[in-house]
């Protein structure tokens, strides 16, 4: 139903759908990105239907790869877009911060989709402090329709200022769906030429210093440009001022009245004449933002340099929280200071106890069995699962308890090496295939070079999983006109020198467990590749081999091991005790078949 | 005129689908929509929430605790749990079919009785109405078309302002071509269920 493609009229848009249709619009020729939510629709549509729109698109190893592709394209003249999720902007900072001293010649935006509350993330950083520290310019869209439009305004500042824009959103419009108005798609070219100029970008010490003058020149030029956007305008009237931006301007909007607002859409650098006048003859101001007091300090700051005796209110004062994304209840923190609209008394709770629903790993997940594997490979070994971002991040909840130590993409794979090294602790390191090529090469090769005895196991599920299924150097590429065969992660593992390497299939838990005692013995640099296909995956590309499991109660001896071990969603505990396979979920993997001692578990074809 | 539904179930049941077809009848009435939907992680079995609200002013895509006009619950427990997005004039539609949650199956936790479940939320909610939204999916052909019968349950609600026809043609636009005689007849059913 939705056609991002259409020439005109309106539809009803996810925040992610409707910047899409922004970069169709804007001309954007060369687009790169990295998997992660709440972005990651964008990369979803644009890998089905870029080279549609003369697009090119890809999806890079990591965010720091997918911003300097982009950056390229721009420094050539064509138009691009790297988009992320907040913490793939961590991983992209370092190029980030000195492309802002050579800057672009076509319009860049940089998009970072940050996550109020972590709904599906390990932090909830607030990144406009990047467009700070970076002095790069920054606009923030408060719903899918703004979304689209300031694609456009974005490219405009771009191209005026010669810098990269960060486009900052966050969960609540990215996954927001209104009615969202389509307009006419600008021409830009999708190939250029890049014209050299080492003073610009070759960053040289003697070229770097320089650079940054004329960056703090450009920061000054985008001030200007920010005291005459459209995107900052003023609401209403009133003896009290809301400063406001992003979702959370929605809330105060539906959910408050009687106050003047100042509606801010470029938010760096901010306004300052605009907001000082603002400001003036006001009784007092409220800011309301999520997370940190961003337009806060700033506002005090702006106050104290105008002498504007006019107290300011929000986080610094205690009526706003600094944790987790706004709600319209969360306008009751302001009802002292501003008429907001009266709310319901909701519901109580029912009196029943509710049994929990945590997302879990699904039925036939590969990672169950590899799980199962190594848990009774270490037996009572003292040990440090060190695990990583992706679906088998599950593997906390019991009955796995995989995950004692995760910090970022990566990141268990060094960690690893450290608790090897600090501790007398046998160190595993679970991993993505998408996770090994964003990041998990380099703590591999500092894990041989330094000596760390670690077991790094590589959860080859053949996709991107957890973010919606994308390809990656593993599976490789087969969209958008470019055919690339997959990069074998076995080969590239013994083309470093480690010498112990193994590939099992984890349906196999039997010959897994032995694999994972033989790896835990070894000392040195030991991995395990678990290849075996995502099952989701299958379904889409509607792959998937129809077979069910099924128990035969005479020869159950009611012991569990396979709830225990593997403890598949599809496998039921009967009130009498018996189990049973649930067909509507069953794929029919085997793994309860060949955990059970009994053999009492048989796969059925359908 | 502003209304608010607060569609709660389980990750593949079609939560999302049903929000995109109350949503573009919506649109398609001259209001004005925003929604908000969970993406990522709730596609791994966990409870699911979408929020649709319509109107002739809104612009937040969330509502207020307490706020919603209706409740569209697919499966009992994350209707009850999902009790204080209401308050107690809000309609609750209750479908009545479970979806065990993955402890639950390894009998690890208990599933509560149906018949409690339901008489727990008459002690707060006078306006809760009830269905078998799957099983008359499968008298219908198939049980995939749960949410077409829910949808189609919906447009019997008291006081929902969509139309019918409106609701229907909607559906029939969003499902595949083969699809659309089973969910035709699957609305159908279900805005029956309703009127007897």
């Amino acid at each position: 139903m939705t056609d991002i493609l259409a020439k005109d009229g309106k539809q009803l848009l996810l925040g992610n759908e409707a910047i899409t249709r922004g970069l169709i619009e804007a001309g954007v020729k060369f687009a790169a990105t990295y998997p992660g939510t709440p972005s990651s629709e964008i990369g979803n549509i644009l890998e089905t239907m870029a080279d549609k729109a003369g697009m090119y698109f890809e999806f890079s190893s990591n965010e720091k790869v997918a911003l300097e592709t982009a950056a390229a394209a721009a420094s050539s003249g064509v138009r691009s877009f790297t988009f992320m999720k907040h913490v793939g902007l961590n991983v992209a900072a370092d190029p980030m911060m000195t492309l802002a001293y050579a800057g672009v010649r076509a319009g860049m935006l940089i998009m970072s989709a940050d996550d109020p509350s972590a709904h599906s993330s390990q932090n909830e950083q607030d990144n406009r402090y990047y467009a700070t520290l970076s002095m790069l310019p920054m606009i923030e869209p408060s719903t899918p329709q703004e979304g689209k439009d300031m694609i456009r305004e974005g490219y405009k500042m771009s191209e005026e200022l010669t810098l990269p824009v960060i486009f900052r959103t966050t969960t609540r419009v990215n996954h927001a769906r209104s009615v969202v108005s389509f307009g006419t798609v600008e021409y830009s070219p999708a190939k250029g030429h890049f014209d050299k100029d080492d003073k610009r970008f070759v960053n040289i010490p003697a070229f770097a210093k320089l650079n940054r003058v004329r960056l703090l020149e450009l920061n000054k030029k985008a001030q200007e440009l920010s005291e005459i956007s459209p995107l900052n305008y003023v609401e209403g009237s009133g003896d009290v001022g809301i400063i406001t931006s992003g979702v959370s301007y929605t809330y105060v909007k539906e959910f408050t009245s009687g106050a003047s607002i100042l509606k801010l859409g470029f938010t760096n650098p901010l306004p300052e004449k605009k907001i000082a006048e603002f400001i003036k003859g006001k009784k007092y101001i409220i800011v309301v933002e999520e997370l940190e007091p961003f337009l806060e300090d700033q506002v005090l700051r702006i106050c104290a340099q105008n002498q504007l005796n006019v107290p300011v209110y929000g986080k610094r004062s205690g009526h706003l929280p600094r944790q987790w994304e706004f709600s319209p209840d969360t306008m009751k923190g302001i009802s002292e200071l501003i008429k907001v609209e009266e709310m319901p008394v909701p519901m109580a709770q029912c009196g029943v106890k509710l049994p929990g629903r945590p997302p879990t790993l699904c039925a036939g997940c590969p990672h169950r069995g590899m799980y199962a594997a190594a848990k009774k490979a270490m037996g009572n070994t003292d040990h440090v699962y060190c695990s990583d971002i992706g679906c088998y991040t599950l593997g906390v909840q019991p009955p796995f308890n995989t995950a004692d130590f995760i910090i970022c993409m990566g990141g268990g794979a060094g960690a690893a090496g450290g608790f090897s090294q600090a501790t007398d602790q046998k160190a595993v390191a679970f991993l993505g295939d998408s996770t090994f090529f964003h990041a998990g090469i380099p703590p591999l090769t500092s894990a041989l070079f330094n000596n760390h005895k670690i077991v790094m196991v590589i959860l080859d599920n053949r996709t991107t999983a957890m973010t919606g299924h994308q390809p990656n150097p593993g599976t490789g590429r087969a969209f958008g006109n470019v055919n690339t065969e997959a990069i074998d992660i076995e080969t590239m593992v013994k083309g470093v020198g480690v010498k112990f390497v193994e590939t099992v299939d984890p349906y196999d838990v039997k010959k897994a467990v032995q694999v994972m005692k033989d790896a835990l013995e070894y000392d040195g640099v030991a991995v395990v590749i678990s290849k075996r296909a995502c099952p989701l995956e299958l379904k889409k590309q509607k792959k998937l081999v129809a077979k069910k499991c099924t128990v035969d109660t005479e020869k159950c001896i009611k012991c569990y091991t396979c709830l225990k071990m593997i403890a598949c969603p599809a496998l039921i505990k009967n009130k009498d005790g018996t189990l049973s396979a649930d067909v509507t979920q069953c794929i029919g993997c085997g793994m309860c078949a060949n955990v059970c001692p009994k053999g009492a578990i048989s796969e059925v074809k359908q | 005129m502003k209304y608010s539904v607060q569609i709660v179930g389980v990750g593949g049941q079609g939560v999302l689908l049903a929000s995109m077809v109350l949503g573009n009848a919506a649109m398609k009435a001259g209001y004005k929509v925003s929604m908000s939907e969970v993406h990522g992680m709730a596609q791994r079995g966990g409870s699911v929430l979408s929020t649709l609200r319509f109107g002739d002013n809104v612009i937040s895509p969330l509502e207020c605790t307490g706020g919603a006009d209706l409740i569209m619950g697919f499966e009992p427990v994350e209707t009850c749990r999902s009790l204080s997005l209401g308050n107690k004039d809000s309609k609750i539609l209750m479908n009545l079919d479970p979806v065990f949650p993955s402890m639950v199956a390894a009998g690890f936790e208990e599933y509560p009785d149906i018949n409690e479940l339901v008489s727990s939320v008459r002690k707060i909610n006078l306006h809760v109405v009830t269905i078998e939204a799957t099983k008359i999916a499968i008298d219908a052909g198939k049980a995939v078309a749960a949410n077409a019968v829910m949808i189609g349950a919906v447009a019997a609600t008291d006081g929902f302002p969509l139309s019918k026809d409106l609701l229907k043609e909607t559906l029939m636009e969003t499902v595949p071509e083969k699809f659309k005689d089973l969910n035709a007849k699957a609305f159908d059913m279900g805005y029956d269920s309703m009127k007897h």
